[in-house]
């Protein structure tokens, strides 16, 4: 049963489409990478699915919920059992680390204060920041940031996990290891983990599906050695990274030529 | 010629979408305020909420006195520099004293305050938004305005008036040193002329005064700051937009219940 069903998804900003008509489903307890190059819609799929904008039509469906025509409240409820973690971690700056994790847990449930210190000790030790708590999100890594925001996401317990470019902007040792601990949290916890990225090795370590994104449409749907073995041209050129559109040579050089003719570049 | 209208329709419209999103944001607003209230509403918002007046009021404090005291001085020696002609020295008190109440207290206030407070909620809300902690706050089910915007316009309400009232004394007191330099009139005298010269609706006045001015520099330097779109050169230009707008809409404001105040008075 799919936890996670997009149903002729459009999505348009000023007459521009930018998603045209996606339709996927994303079954209870897999990993779901979306793949796709910059501006192939990946990360617009991801706010739609996470609730932060609405379609122009289609539907999200999520936990048998329509999170694009549902009520304020529906959609809170939903969003309770999804974690976030934001390319750029989106740790509250204002807040420590600990504090940071504590939140959900503060403000919708009714545990302990002891309960509470419990839990986040317990969070921040899964992702190996136990002793960073006190530090606020300008004292950490990037890497150290991302894996705070994992923390964070899991503090409710979700049913999905949701990560928007986990490896950016990380050296390829740190991006390992976010993959592994990826790895280890679907071994851990009973989660549904949707991952958007376009980092090849990460996509396909941590995969058991994976959709591929061109210009605002699924050109493959599969497991990774039906991506791998894919004879759409799209995939071949992205997981062959064969150069696509790059600067034309003829059309530099012939501007280079008009330039040395121009009459005020000779006087 | 049509784009002339063009270009006029268009800033018309921006203007009503302006003054739309700030009612909203305002209705919005009212209708979570019992969220950031002691006793009644959630804790974390009241301590948000005390916070926030620590650095509206009590962090403006010395900036506001001193402005206030050299205000004084100045209303006291140009006042007397031409009442000294019609041997009307006397009025400088009544001058001083309604002046700072009604008006210049709240007003010079209002003016600080938009400076200091104004730009940093747009500065603050601007980065959040940048840094996707806005959309953060979204995904973990809390409504942003309820977060970030309540409290600091609980904050805001409470803070301004107590630092127009202490702005409209040290501006009396200011004279009042003025007064025994100048005429060697008693400071204790000088007082009871003050409670003389002012009534219970001046004071009311100003109050009221003070918190529309409180509401539109909270409301403005926060929407400024929801309207942030792109990077950081956003948080810069919402950050000149909210002092600028602010203070044009406090001094907007100031004319008209000024206007209003005066027919009420009128017999």
């Amino acid at each position: 049963m799919a936890i996670i069903s997009i149903r002729d998804l459009v999505v348009e900003y000023d007459g521009r489409r930018v998603l045209d008509g996606l339709n996927l489903d994303i079954e209870q307890g897999e990993t779901m990478v979306l793949l796709g190059g910059s501006g192939s819609g990946k990360s617009t799929l991801l706010r739609h699915i996470i609730g932060l904008e609405r379609p122009r039509s289609g539907a999200v469906i999520v936990k048998e919920t329509d999170i694009t025509r549902c009520s304020q409240s529906e959609l809170n409820h939903v969003r309770r059992s999804i974690g976030v973690a934001f390319q750029s971690g989106a740790l509250f700056n204002s807040l420590t680390l600990e504090d940071n994790v504590a939140l959900n847990l503060r403000e919708h449930t009714e545990l302990a204060p002891s309960i509470i210190d419990l839990v986040v000790w317990m969070l921040l030790a899964a992702v190996g920041l136990s002793e960073f708590g006190k530090l606020h999100p300008r004292e950490l890594s990037g890497g150290m940031k991302k894996r705070g925001a994992v923390a964070r996401a899991l503090a409710l317990d979700p049913e999905i996990l949701v990560f928007d470019e986990p490896s950016a902007g990380l050296d390829p040792i740190v991006a390992a290891e976010l993959d592994e601990l990826i790895l280890l949290l679907k071994q851990v916890y009973p989660i549904t983990v949707v991952v958007v990225t376009h980092e090849l090795t990460s996509a396909f370590k941590i995969a058991d599906r994976l959709a591929m994104l061109c210009d605002g449409a699924f050109v493959a749907v599969g497991t990774k050695d039906e991506i791998r073995n894919s004879e759409n041209p799209h995939v071949k050129q992205f997981l062959d990274r064969i150069p696509g559109n790059v600067a034309k040579t003829t059309a530099i050089t012939n501007f280079f030529e008009r330039y040395l003719e121009a009459p005020e570049v000779n006087q | 010629m049509a784009t002339q209208l063009e270009r006029v329709g268009k800033k018309a419209l921006d203007q009503l979408d302006y003054l739309g999103s700030c009612s909203i944001q305002l209705w919005v607003t009212l209708r979570s305020m019992a969220t950031a209230l002691p006793f009644v509403g959630n804790r974390h918002r009241w301590k948000a909420s005390m916070g926030e007046m620590l650095q509206i009021g009590v962090d403006a404090l010395p900036m506001v006195a001193l402005m206030a005291v050299s205000t004084g001085f100045i209303l006291a020696m140009q006042g007397a520099s031409e009442l000294r002609r019609f041997g009307a020295v006397h009025y400088v008190i009544d001058l001083v004293a309604v002046g700072f109440t009604r008006e210049i207290g709240p007003l010079l206030t209002a003016i600080a305050v938009s400076g200091r407070s104004g730009s940093a909620f747009a500065a603050e809300i601007g980065t959040m938004k940048v840094t996707e902690e806005i959309d953060a706050l979204r995904v973990m089910a809390f409504d942003p305005v309820e977060f970030v915007l309540t409290p600091k316009y609980l904050a805001a309400l409470v803070a301004v008036p107590c630092l127009s009232i202490i702005c409209g004394v040290c501006g009396i007191i200011a004279g009042g040193i003025f007064m025994f330099f100048s005429t060697h009139l008693g400071f204790l005298l000088y007082l009871r002329y003050v409670l003389i010269s002012i009534d219970l609706r001046d004071i009311i006045s100003g109050l009221i005064k003070s918190v529309a001015f409180a509401t539109i520099i909270a409301q403005v330097g926060c929407l400024e700051g929801f309207r942030v779109r792109g990077g950081p050169d956003a948080v810069g230009r919402s950050t000149t937009a909210a002092v600028v707008k602010a203070t044009f809409l406090v001094i907007i404001a100031d004319a008209v219940f000024t206007a209003i105040f005066y027919f009420m008075r009128k017999p």
